[in-house]
């Protein structure tokens, strides 16, 4: 009778012993820090941790996703095991798949109550590379204080967009605020760049720079007129320096109150309604303006991922971690706190989602339709395209060169990276 | 050649002996990497897989393909940096050199409190160059930056400018940081140069009632030339190989690209070990050919 109890209660303890042992382990999960990206991430994982009983170590890296990348390679390439867990852009799966355990495993399914299109990028060689964390596409905020003190509505395209700037800018400037702009955006030479034209493109008609075909389309006379469009912008309506800002720098200028449009992405909504933002409760969002009467709102395809190093020493504990962030009930959390769009499909109907954020359900399908940068076609050259589209699109913008000088040189330097195939 | 002593063969040998040590370290830390760099700029090897890679020959830096060329030294961005780089370094070498001469004749001098000077002076060169870059970012900062508003209080300019954004005043942002930050360093080594002077020309020649100015051209300025050589050949050798300004400072376009950012890019943006080591190797090349030049050029203005 005693050794009926015994030994299963002995069984039990031991196991308990043994979970308990094999899961106290340190995981370390490397997050973005643009805007309140750190934090929330932080407190997700400390979640985690506290659950799991294991701990979590936090690492910040480079606000530029360009230079992220460039960080991830070098300890990727170094078969580095520093890092457990990595939060991916939603292009870079193609670049560093390979790095990459398979989720599938851990994932159980899981996936399926995610958006189709991002597990599909999210799949390389069948594998399951990486969870969906958060989605993006590019959006419009405007000054809704300023829209009405001026007896306007929101513009329907670039060209109104561009009277409606100038109107407020010299409204404004002439009240006494010298340092106010019509409209900031990201013209920094870097991937930010390259999504931002991308959406004027795009809303003009002028493709996708490289098809899904693969070919080079980017030498239209649409992109022409959307870069044109674009180039009339610096000086004018924005600050030079938006040739040297990104997604931080353009936040700054919004939301200290000095412009009247910004093109970010969705977290700057949670940032600029915060309690110490000077334009809290004055501003709105809505879909990027159309390139002309026949052209279509659009916004680039943004979003982050999280992958498990196959070099990390934890990966069980590491794809786990990757499950409970990725999990419904925490993106629930960062879309109303942090207002970071989910990944999981349900939750655009769920209503204290749309409470806290209400343009996620009116700019659904914005969201549903953006414009993919072409890396799934040109794979591991993807940085190449978007290195000479950003120049190409850079030079535009200061001035040193048309439009459509500017995109018939940008195709010759494509042919050249393609080479034949991509 | 004539017959050495037993002495000098002593001599020889205890200084190989002695030098020994360096030059394995020298091997070890300059050597192979640079060997490595040249093999590379010969090869396919990818930075996704640095395992598996192919000889090529000179592809990375020329091959014809299907009609056209490519290659490092067909890539006009690679031309462009390289303009760039050089433009830089001569432009920012030159204020420095003329800079760092006056500041060292001032400091030269005998005044009250030198010694507080001379060590303040040296504080730019004391900092990071990544922290003075960031520093200076925010100062020339178009929006929020001190600059822009110090020129618009004194009436200045009407409407701030962006300096680090057009392509334009941006390579002239970078030289004045650069100016700002290694003029010491010129003073320094010239300073050096002027300690060592004979006092013995300078007082005949206020015995003879020469003119200050004569005697800067026609006394100070022959003696300290070698030195002052050394400075700009090693700031020439620093300046040619500029990176973390650029690259902190400005947007990284084409527009103001170095050749390290290219070779960069190339490495690790691109993941292209080959390119950017056939790059990296260029910039090795133009450097080395650049340093003769000045060595050249230096010592035939010595003899004058």
């Amino acid at each position: 009778m005693l050794k009926k109890f015994l030994l299963p209660a002995a069984v039990a303890v031991m196991a308990l012993g043994t979970v308990a042992q094999a899961r106290a382990v340190e995981v370390s999960i490397s997050c973005g820090a643009v805007g309140a990206e750190l934090n929330i991430c932080k407190s997700g994982a400390e979640a985690w941790a506290a659950k799991t009983g294991n701990t979590v170590k936090v690492v910040s890296t480079p606000n530029s996703t360009t230079e992220r990348l460039a960080l991830y390679q070098q300890l990727l390439a170094a078969h580095a095991g520093d890092i457990d867990v990595f939060q991916i852009d939603v292009i870079w799966p193609g670049i560093l798949g390979q790095y990459f355990i398979d989720l599938k495993k851990y994932s159980k399914g899981a996936e399926k109550a995610h958006f189709k299109a991002i597990v599909e990028n999210n799949t390389v060689g069948g594998r399951l590379v990486a969870m969906p964390w958060f989605t993006d596409a590019g959006v419009l905020y405007y000054r809704k204080d300023l829209l009405e003190k001026y007896g306007l509505s929101v513009p329907a395209t670039w060209r109104e967009l561009t009277a409606d700037a100038q109107k407020i800018q010299d409204g404004e400037r002439a009240a006494g605020n010298k340092k106010f702009w019509g409209f900031v955006f990201q013209g920094k030479a870097y991937e930010g760049l390259t999504c931002d034209a991308l959406e004027w493109v795009d809303s003009y008609g002028g493709g996708d720079i490289v098809n899904a075909k693969g070919d080079i389309t980017i030498n239209n006379p649409k992109a022409v007129e959307a870069l044109t469009m674009a180039a009339s912008w610096p000086g004018k309506i924005a600050p030079e320096g938006v040739l040297n800002y990104a997604e931080e720098e353009a936040r700054g200028v919004f939301q200290s109150g000095n412009a009247a449009f910004m093109r970010n992405w969705p977290y700057a909504w949670a940032l600029g309604n915060s309690a110490d933002s000077p334009v809290k409760g004055k501003i709105a969002v809505a879909a990027l303006p159309k390139g002309g009467v026949n052209g279509k709102n659009t916004g680039t395809l943004g979003g982050w991922q999280l992958a498990v190093s196959k070099y990390s020493k934890h990966q069980a504990a590491a794809a786990d971690l990757v499950m409970y962030l990725t999990s419904r009930a925490e993106q629930k959390r960062r879309a109303i706190e942090r207002s970071y769009n989910p990944t999981i499909v349900s939750l655009y109907e769920d209503p204290e989602v749309l409470a806290a954020v209400p343009f996620f359900g009116s700019l659904r399908a914005t969201f549903a339709n953006a414009v993919a940068r072409p890396s799934r076609v040109t794979g591991a050259k993807y940085n190449r395209v978007s290195s000479a589209f950003w120049n190409a699109v850079h030079d535009v913008l200061t001035g040193r060169a048309t439009a459509k000088a500017s995109l018939a040189r940008l195709d010759g330097n494509l042919k050249r990276i393609k080479r034949g195939k991509w | 050649m004539a017959k050495r002593s037993n002495l000098t063969r002593a001599r020889l040998r205890a200084a190989w002996i002695f030098l020994a040590p360096m030059l394995i370290v020298l091997v070890l830390v300059a050597g192979w990497p640079l060997g490595r760099t040249i093999w590379f700029g010969f090869t396919d090897a990818s930075l996704s897989n640095m395992s598996v890679y192919h000889f090529i020959g000179l592809d990375n830096y020329l091959v014809k393909s299907g009609g056209a060329y490519y290659g490092v030294l067909v890539d006009p961005v690679w031309w462009h940096a390289v303009w760039n780089t050089v433009r830089f370094s001569l432009i920012s070498v030159s204020f420095e050199t003329v800079l760092g001469l006056i500041v060292a004749l001032v400091l030269n001098a005998r005044f009250f409190g030198r010694a507080v000077v001379r060590a303040a002076i040296l504080i730019p060169w004391a900092i990071p160059t990544i922290v003075s870059a960031k520093m200076w970012g925010w100062m020339l900062h178009d929006q929020f930056g001190i600059i822009n508003d110090m020129l618009s209080h004194l009436g200045l300019i009407s409407h701030p400018i962006a300096w680090t954004a057009n392509p334009d005043t941006a390579m002239w942002a970078v030289i004045m940081v650069d100016v700002w930050k290694t003029t010491p360093f010129m003073a320094l080594l010239i300073l050096a140069g002027l300690q060592m002077l004979p006092s013995d020309c300078y007082e005949a020649a206020r015995v003879d009632g020469v003119h200050p100015v004569k005697v800067f051209f026609r006394v100070t300025l022959p003696l300290v030339w070698p030195a002052v050589m050394v400075a700009v050949i090693f700031r020439m050798l620093d300046a040619l190989r500029i990176f973390d300004l650029i690259y902190v400072l400005t947007s990284n376009s084409e527009g103001t690209m170095s050749m390290s950012v290219y070779a960069r890019q190339q490495l690790v943006d691109f993941q292209d070990v080959g390119i950017g080591s056939a790059a990296s190797t260029l910039l090795f090349l133009i450097i080395a050919a650049l340093t003769i030049v000045f060595i050249f050029a230096g010592r035939v203005k010595v003899s004058d």
